[in-house]
């Protein structure tokens, strides 16, 4: 069988499950495509997941209230044992990055991270993934009896509801008891739309000039287009926005429709976050900044008075 | 107390990226430590200062003979020796946790300091993979480190936001921007570190093997239309960007 992990978030099935589901079908490799769903009280998400999926696996206990790397790993590795799947996917999320190379480990399987395109091959698997600072998209290929793969967000289309819903089955399992213990938590969700899920996005960079700035220009323009937003990481550092809007080599990786970026001057690690949206649209006062280069779209100009422009001739 | 702190050499992040072949070709290229790996060796010389019992600092790099000036690097900043695993061969992250385990074991490391994420392969990887192998908890994308004896405290970004956390030691840490501010080696370090053991060993006597084969590389760019609207006129570039955002990339309603 193929095992996908399923990620949601808020009690909903993440649009990041679907598009597993996608990649996992792309393979062409025989067995059911199922899901896993780790938690407590998640029936919900795992009547969401039949509706995508092959069958679905539920396990529900107070010992996956939180997620937790060790945890998650132990899960994953043992379903994918008792069911000898061939395929494991596992989101491209931060937290499954961390604990899909422990899977792969306790699996003596190899791991292919972050890629942005699935396909059997013979025994194995290829995809492509992106390499430095997604300048790069290389080939990648491995065999064996057991493959893990990390799906990068947004790189395969949702899949849609099948015919039939798939059948749901409770699963037990043994969990290693975690050793690292969260003393205090700061949830930094922003309040709009979900940047991996938004079909546009306006960034703030530090040429907003404050946090005020955001109020005034990002999010109302934002607001108007029904976009997401976002931000660099000197905004981030400077404490003007919430981490969880942070785009780029350290934060989230995004690909909208449009990319709207106000006062980001379009550094590297950046553009890695960003660069394969599908249009980029910047505003920025220097006609020189790295991030015309790669604009589809740009004004020359100041951010306090082409934006408050912007707004007014977006409001329908 | 003995820290491991992990070292990669990576493409300056200004540096043009070139292909030859199916494969990217350094040669040519400016290379330095990976800033990530800065964060590790300055936390560790920190840890050190701090008072926290540490014995010793090791720096290793796994790859090529060029990898050598990023281990003096990490030397001139202050760790106390270093390792090199020479090869020319690219091993996969989860591979090359082979290697960083044993060498965990065989050096007593109670403590492992690996980069959030490379510049280069853009893998996440090894810190998990080592962490699994070894048996000891991990904690990504570390933004602040305390050490009291074994027991270790901090904070670290997750999916949405960030926690505190409360570990004991033997562990494994990646760090990333913010957890602390690197040093410059200063000169009188960099001649100090001349000095500093830098042993050689060989991949084979780990028994790794790239279990991910490498077939390709591309380099696609994406060709843009650089439409730039001069903003003088703040109104009339904002209705015109508006006009082709609507009705030439149909992107906006
Ligand atoms: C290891 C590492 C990881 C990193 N990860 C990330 C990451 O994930 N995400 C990220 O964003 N960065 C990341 N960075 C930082 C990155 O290198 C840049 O420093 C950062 O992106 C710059 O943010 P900025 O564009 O907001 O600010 P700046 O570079 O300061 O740019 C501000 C821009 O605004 C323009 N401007 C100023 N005033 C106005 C005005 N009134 N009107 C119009 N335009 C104006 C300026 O011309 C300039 O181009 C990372 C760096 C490192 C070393
Ligand atoms: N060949 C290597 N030698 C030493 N350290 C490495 C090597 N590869 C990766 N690392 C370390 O692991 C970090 C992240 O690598 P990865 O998990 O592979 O992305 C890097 O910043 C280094 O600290």
């Amino acid at each position: 069988m193929i095992l996908i992990v399923a990620e949601y978030s808020g009690g909903k099935l993440a649009k990041s499950t679907l598009e597993m589901v996608t990649a996992a079908r792309q393979t062409g490799r025989e067995g059911p495509v199922t899901v896993l769903v780790l938690g407590q009280n998640v029936a919900g998400v795992a009547t969401e997941a039949a509706a995508v999926a092959d069958q679905v696996l539920v396990a529900d206990s107070a010992a996956l209230s939180t997620y937790n790397a060790e945890t998650w790993a132990a899960a994953a590795a043992q379903i994918a044992q008792e069911g000898e799947a061939h395929t494991v996917i596992v989101g491209g999320s931060r937290s499954g990055r961390e604990y899909a190379p422990r899977v792969a480990v306790k699996l003596d399987a190899p791991y292919l991270e972050d890629v942005i395109s699935l396909s059997g091959s013979g025994e194995g698997l290829q995809a492509q993934r992106y390499t430095y600072l997604a300048r790069v998209t290389e080939t990648v290929e491995a065999q064996g009896p057991v493959i893990v793969v990390s799906a990068k967000p947004g790189s395969f289309a949702a899949a849609a509801p099948a015919a039939q819903p798939g059948e749901q089955y409770d699963v037990d399992l043994e969990l290693p008891e975690s050793r690292v213990s969260v003393t205090g938590r700061n949830v930094e969700k922003s309040s709009r739309v979900a940047l991996a899920e938004a079909d546009i996005i306006v960034t703030g960079g530090r040429g907003v000039g404050n946090a005020e700035n955001f109020g005034k220009y990002v999010e109302p323009l934002a607001d108007n287009l029904g976009a997401g937003v976002g931000a660099t990481r000197a905004v981030v550092d400077a404490g003007w926005r919430p981490y969880a809007e942070q785009v780029g080599q350290t934060g989230k990786t995004v690909q909208p429709g449009a990319y709207i970026a106000l006062g980001v001057s379009g550094a590297v690690q950046h553009l890695s976050g960003m660069g394969k949206s599908k249009y980029i649209v910047a505003i920025n006062k220097d006609a020189e900044a790295p991030i015309f280069k790669v604009a589809d779209y740009g004004i020359v100009g100041d951010v306090n008075e082409i934006v408050p422009a912007l707004i007014e001739a977006s409001k329908r | 107390m003995k820290i491991l702190t992990l070292i990669r050499q990576v493409p300056d992040a200004e540096a043009r990226v070139r292909l030859s072949g199916n494969a990217v070709d350094l040669d040519g290229t400016t290379v330095v430590m990976d800033g990530m790996d800065e964060y590790g060796v300055e936390e560790a010389l920190r840890l050190r200062e701090s008072g926290a019992g540490v014995e010793e600092i090791v720096a290793l790099a796994i790859g090529p003979k060029r990898n050598e000036d990023a281990l003096r690097t990490a030397l001139a900043m202050g760790a106390d020796r270093a390792v090199h695993v020479e090869t020319d061969e690219r091993l996969d992250a989860v591979s090359l946790s082979q290697v960083v385990a044993q060498l965990a074991q065989t050096e007593q490391t109670d403590l492992i300091l690996v980069g959030g994420q490379e510049a280069d392969w853009d893998s996440q990887a090894l810190g998990a993979a080592t962490a699994e192998r070894l048996g000891w908890p991990q904690l990504t994308w570390t933004n602040e480190l305390k050490l009291d004896g074994d027991k270790l405290t901090g904070r670290h970004d997750v999916d949405e936001g960030n926690e505190s956390f409360e570990a004991s030691l033997p562990a494994v840490v990646t760090t990333q921007q913010g957890l602390n501010e690197p040093r410059y080696p200063t000169l009188p370090n960099i001649m100090k570190a001349k000095k500093k053991e830098l042993r050689k060993d060989d991949l084979a006597t780990y028994g790794a093997q790239s279990r991910v084969k490498f077939v390709g590389a591309e380099i696609q760019t994406r060709a843009r239309l650089n439409k730039i609207i001069d903003g003088k006129d703040p109104q009339a570039a904002a209705a015109q960007l508006i006009d082709l955002l609507r009705n030439e990339a149909k992107v906006i309603k």
